[in-house]
């Protein structure tokens, strides 16, 4: 029943965005028409679904392996940034030569340079307990800066009239369409492996019960042998390796590197993860969803004259809406006394413990009552440093 | 290198009017993680601020009305806060960034027929004779009224704090839930209202944002106070006094980095926009070096089920 | 005798799945120190909550002074004259105790003399307090005083002490019956609630004896024995535990010079820890909480390091090896808090296996776990240690705690250790689970295996250890034969007596 609270959540957002588009003057029913249907009826739409999917999934593929384990990375866009820049970099140090080589090596310029702008959260963690929310997410804003700074010096096209972009790529630095005539590229096979490796990981290996173990129980995880800086380090640095790969899918898709590149995919993959229950599986459909309001957002940004942001409002809902529906579906569907067993093999919970895991708690409160016999403070999360 | 560009008073203004909004945010935060509640979702409660406060202004032509608008939006998005996380017990991290998300979408919706916008200006505090006095007048006279409304919420809730019962509570509850439960607090009720008088001051520095130091409104204006704020609590070692210290550092390194530029330093601009952000990561490990969590409220961020 | 100060008359509370309290009834009068005994579990608990206005009875109702009474909050409680002292406190590390005194007053009480009242009652009553000093620097027994002398100043009719003696020295127990028995004389009722039998004999003058939620005797302790007191608690006869072995094997663990700084601000060094370990004995480690007992557990376990020499299992250096590698040399360990400590609350019995197992008995191949195999380890530990649980697959949260406890010895032992440490290994387990556990740290003592036990019940590690070293302080005292050292003796040790001699 992992599913019912995002179908919840999903349902509540679309009735509240109507009602927040009827207060704002825009025919509801035609927004929503635009914004989440109008996409699905087109081949482009269907095509840009994929364009904007591959992103947001590689990255909150990422970010759920952290998230999983209390690793809070909330600069994927700034490790976005860093893999365009390092890709993109190291695709024209060697222009013009062509090759099949060039794109791969691309692809692991920006996981290695989308790796270390992570480390820099993750080093400054273990060996100073900097609360990782607040470093990464300054490193967003940083990285911005510095894209602006490369893209209009060292980067700057030489014949490009000092326009603060790069030079256009050669076909070798292009990612190969996956349809013919269409904009959707091979780098959604790249998310679609990560999807399965995390799958695989997250159910049967070591690492992925470390995952789990870390975000449930810390003190558990440290007795049974695993290291929390080898977790913080990990996580952090997947994490920015597949926002820095999906950097340069970005700037692989558009041919140059301008400073408009980044669009918020690494704020939204964010939400994606939890969309997805931080399932691989559900991160999938998650990105689907997401995919699809932003391409619905542009169409309501040309037709209803809405600003860009507004995709955001719905974005923030949709993530209110999961965490409460979390809660409520949970509360109903596991009565006390009647634990039903856990689906998966680890019988690790699938949804983030820092998130819901202290839900059970919640639920036995609920049912006893005030001030009732529930198990003792679980200690859900919350980055305690800040 | 021109330095007559540069006046001493008119940069310490500058730095007054940076650091403001960044003052009463983090108070407000302060107020709320002393309770033990994380609330990251300072940045969409100050945009949202900021958007209220503007639009109120420039539709009923008062910025008083604007100042409450922005507290009372502030509040109301707190509100959602409150309800999640005390109400369903969800997580307080994601609900925060929920929050922040919301808050900057809504902000930038509600927000597209008021840019390019006027509204009134502030009045200033002139009082004829002392603001005249070389230096010294125009450093502590001549501000606007929220400036010292700002410094004056410090000093009370240093007071409300370490002097009054129900800051006493307010510690409790933040310190350690459970105990302040078993002794009859209402953990809950003591918290709500926290988050909430949080989101009235965040409403109040965006609102400062957009109609005393710009004024105007542009979308995504805040561009990150609401996370330096945060920061600064943690530098401050959640007291009041020291976010006042905190929130200077920062608003003078906005402006210092603001007159290099316009001293034509050789470096791209770029480089010294960074500074506040940098600034910032490295006051977080400084703190976090020197004594790990001195001082921060035992139970901050924990969820609190009632057990007893 | 006196009047009836409280009467509870026919409580019953029912939570989920269970039945606290059935039809409870009985009378305390004031001038009398009257005892609720009960194991854990037994309903004790639920019934204060009740009369603190924490929680309010499905049914029947209490008394206090004849006139109906039913407290919606602590605050009603208190002002109705009932006070109370919690087992586990509710006081805040980070505030004075002045203001830690003061949260739990009246706001009319609680203003600019509270200071002064605090040095007076305390001081009167034998229980010194400095109102400025931070709680979390204090003891634990001036932790407690300072929750008597909250108490206190409310002047209380009825004062409920709830398992008050637990964390305290011998000595420091003394000191408490003094204050109580002052406090009886001047006419306050006392609720006395323990399942430590010889402090209710030595103190009680009437009794009221819990089990499964129901009453099921009432007596006068000074009239009972000890052992027919312990019947009617646990209901049924008890076996004569087996005495310890005595042996004097090889040396399998040895501490040398052991030394580790506490990780948080709050916690205690370890100073300079001497010990041999030998195989085929049970060595208790006795102390009050707090002393120097988790950080030694993390040591031992692995989760802390030391230099390599500082521990030595079977001649080679550990301390700089992590849990894992020490479980794969034979050194096990099960810390004092089983849920998220030595088991994570929301995963499976199979996945809590998998927790130390995935190592030691081929749970996880080149880094994939079997989870069939696992499966079937776990469900061999359910039906070795007769874990009570309705299958593998669900949480560890599900269990109780006795069971949750033996599922987490038996993961141990499951995995043959050569040296096995456990903290606190049946702390607020029932008789039948204490029983089973003590048993099977024997049979593995038998077996030549060395086990360490560190806890806080003495009377536990008297009956099953064959030597016996107090933690006090960080330090270590050096072991002595069980049969020649008293409890006496043991108390002034915890007390820090022994580090001088």
């Amino acid at each position: 029943m992992a599913w019912a609270s995002p179908v919840i959540a999903l349902a509540l957002t679309l009735i509240f965005g109507m009602l927040l588009f009827a207060v704002l003057g825009v025919d509801p029913l035609r927004a929503v028409y635009i914004i989440f249907v109008e996409p699905l009826t087109t081949g482009f739409g269907r095509a840009e679904m994929v364009v904007k999917g591959t992103p947001l999934v590689l990255i909150a593929i990422g970010l759920s392996l952290g998230f999983r384990a209390g690793v809070w990375n909330i600069g994927a866009e700034g490790q976005l940034i860093l893999g365009a820049l390092a890709g993109t970099a190291a695709g024209l140090a060697v222009y013009p030569a062509e090759g099949l080589w060039v794109l791969p090596m691309m692809c692991l310029a920006g996981m290695a340079a989308g790796a270390a702008w992570a480390m820099i959260p993750a080093v400054l963690r273990i060996r100073f307990g900097a609360n990782e929310i607040l470093v990464s997410l300054m490193l967003v804003y940083v990285a911005d800066l510095w894209l602006s700074v490369l893209v209009s010096g060292p980067l700057r096209d030489p014949d490009g009239f000092n326009f603060p972009e790069t030079r256009l790529f050669t076909s070798s630095m292009i990612l190969p369409p996956l349809f013919d005539g269409t904009r959707a590229h091979m780098g959604a096979l790249a998310a679609l492996a990560a999807v399965v490796i995390a799958w695989a990981v997250l159910r049967r290996h070591v690492f992925g019960f470390s995952l789990d173990l870390f975000g449930q129980a810390p003190r558990a995880a440290a007795f049974a042998g695993f290291s929390e800086a080898r977790t913080v380090a990990l996580t952090l640095g997947i994490g920015g390796a597949l926002a820095g790969l999906a950097g340069v899918f970005e700037a692989s898709l558009s041919a140059q590197l301008k400073p408009s590149l980044p669009v918020g995919y690494g704020f939204t993959a964010i939400i994606v993860a939890f969309l997805g229950r931080l399932h691989p599986v559900g991160i999938l459909a998650g990105g689907a969803l997401m995919a699809l309001t932003y391409i619905g957002g542009e169409g309501a940004q040309l037709v209803l004259r809405l600003p860009a942001a507004s995709i955001s409002v719905f974005q923030g809902m949709l993530l209110f809406f999961l965490l409460g529906a979390d809660v409520l579906t949970r509360y109903r569907l596991k009565p006390a006394g009647a634990r039903t067993a856990p689906p998966d093999p680890a019988g690790v919970d699938p949804l983030s413990p820092a998130t819901i895991g202290a839900a059970a708690g919640v639920v036995a409160a609920m049912q006893a009552g005030e001030g009732a016999a529930a198990p003792g403070g679980a200690d859900g999360g919350g980055a305690g440093g800040v | 290198m021109d330095f007559s560009v540069l006046n001493p008073v008119a940069i310490a203004a500058a730095l007054m009017v940076a650091a403001t909004p960044l003052v009463f945010a983090a108070l407000g935060e302060l107020v709320v993680e002393k309770a033990g509640v994380l609330n990251l979702g300072v940045e969409g409660m100050m945009i949202i601020g900021a958007i209220a406060g503007f639009a109120a202004a420039n539709e009923g032509g008062s910025l008083t009305f604007g100042v409450l608008a922005a507290m009372a939006a502030g509040a109301a998005l707190a509100s959602i806060f409150a309800l999640f996380t005390q109400g369903l017990m969800s997580n307080q991290v994601a609900t925060g960034l929920a929050l922040t998300l919301f808050g900057l979408g809504l902000s930038a919706m509600l927000g597209q027929p008021y840019a390019g916008q006027k509204v009134p200006s502030f009045p200033r505090l002139d009082l004829p004779g002392l603001t005249d006095l070389p230096v010294i007048g125009r450093l502590i006279f001549g501000h606007d009224p929220l400036i010292y409304l700002s410094l004056a919420l410090a000093v009370a809730i240093g007071w409300f704090l370490t002097r009054t019962r129900a800051g006493l509570t307010l510690r409790a509850v933040g310190e350690n839930h459970d105990a302040a439960h078993a002794i009859g607090c209402g953990v809950a009720r003591v918290r709500t209202l926290a988050i909430l008088f949080g989101g009235a001051c965040a409403g109040l520095g965006g609102a400062y944002l957009s109609l005393v130091a710009a004024p105007l409104w542009a979308e995504g204006m805040t561009a990150g106070r609401g996370w330096i704020a945060l920061a600064i609590v943690v530098f401050a070692s959640w007291k009041p006094g020291r976010v006042l210290i905190g929130a200077y550092l920062f608003g003078g390194v906005t402006i210092a980095q603001l007159n290099l530029q316009a001293l034509g330093i050789a470096i791209e601009s770029q480089y010294l926009s960074m500074t506040p952000y940098l600034a910032t990561i490295l006051v977080l490990v400084l703190i976090s070096a020197r004594g790990a969590r001195s001082g921060a409220p035992g139970s901050l961020g924990k969820p609190f089920f009632a057990s007893a | 005798m006196t009047d009836v100060l409280l009467r509870v008359d026919g409580v019953t509370k029912r939570f989920p799945g269970v039945v606290a309290n059935r039809n409870v009834s009985f009378e305390v009068r004031a001038g009398e120190i009257h005892a609720l005994l009960g194991e854990n579990g037994a309903g004790k608990s639920t019934l204060v909550k009740m009369i603190y206005g924490l929680q309010s009875p499905d049914e029947g109702a209490l008394h206090l002074r004849g006139a109906p009474f039913a407290p919606a909050s602590p605050g009603e409680a208190r002002s109705a004259g009932v006070g109370l002292v919690f087992q586990h406190f509710s006081l805040f590390e980070a505030l004075t105790v002045a203001e830690n005194v003061a949260l739990g007053l009246p706001k009319d009480q609680a203003g600019r003399g509270l200071p002064q009242r605090i040095r007076e009652v305390s001081k009167s009553y034998g229980l010194p307090l400095q109102p400025g000093r931070i709680v979390g620097d204090l003891s634990v027994g001036e932790r407690q005083r300072v929750e008597i002398v909250r108490c206190l100043l409310q002047s209380p009719r009825l004062l409920i002490m709830d398992e008050p003696t637990s964390v305290l020295t011998p000595q420091e127990v003394d000191t408490l019956f003094a204050t109580l028995r002052r406090l009886r004389d001047e006419g306050v009722a006392i609720l006395y609630i323990s399942h430590k039998l010889e402090e209710i004999r030595a103190l009680c003058s009437a009794a009221t004896i819990l089990r499964g939620g129901e009453v099921v005797a009432s007596c006068d302790p000074r009239q009972e024995t000890a052992k027919a007191l312990a019947e009617m608690m646990i209901g049924r006869g008890l076996a004569a535990p087996s005495g310890p072995a005595e042996t004097s094997g090889d040396v399998r663990l040895a501490l040398e010079d052991l030394s580790l700084p506490s990780a948080s601000p709050f916690g205690t060094s370890l100073k300079n820890i001497t010990l041999d370990l030998r195989a085929g004995e049970i060595l208790g480690i006795a102390g009050v909480a707090g002393n120097g007992q988790d950080e030694l557990m993390a040591a031992l376990s692995g989760e802390a390091r030391t230099a390599p020499g500082m521990i030595r299992l079977d001649g080679a250096p550990i301390g700089a090896l992590g849990p894992m590698r020490r479980r794969r040399l034979g050194l096990n360990a099960a810390p004092e808090e089983r849920l998220g400590h030595a088991a994570a609350p929301e995963m499976s019995l199979t996945g809590n296996a998998v927790l130390t197992a995935r190592g030691t008995v081929g749970l996880a191949q080149g880094g994939w776990i079997g989870f069939a195999r696992a499966r079937r380890f776990a469900e061999g530990i359910v039906k070795t240690f007769d874990v009570r649980t309705a299958g593998v697959q669900h949480a560890a949260r599900s269990l109780s705690g006795g069971n949750l406890q033996k599922y987490v010895i038996g993961r141990e032992l499951r995995q043959n250790p050569k040296v096995f440490c456990v903290s606190q290994p049946t702390w607020g387990d029932d008789a039948g689970a204490a029983l089973a556990i003590r048993e099977a740290l024997r049979a593995l003592a038998e077996q030549g295996a060395a086990v360490l036990c560190i806890s806080q019940d003495l009377d536990e590690l008297m009956e099953i250890s064959t030597r016996l070293a107090v933690i006090a302080g960080g330090r270590l005292s050096p072991p002595r034969p069980t049969g020649e050292i008293t409890i006496e003796q043991i108390g002034l040790m915890m007390g820090g007596g022994h580090v001088a001699a």
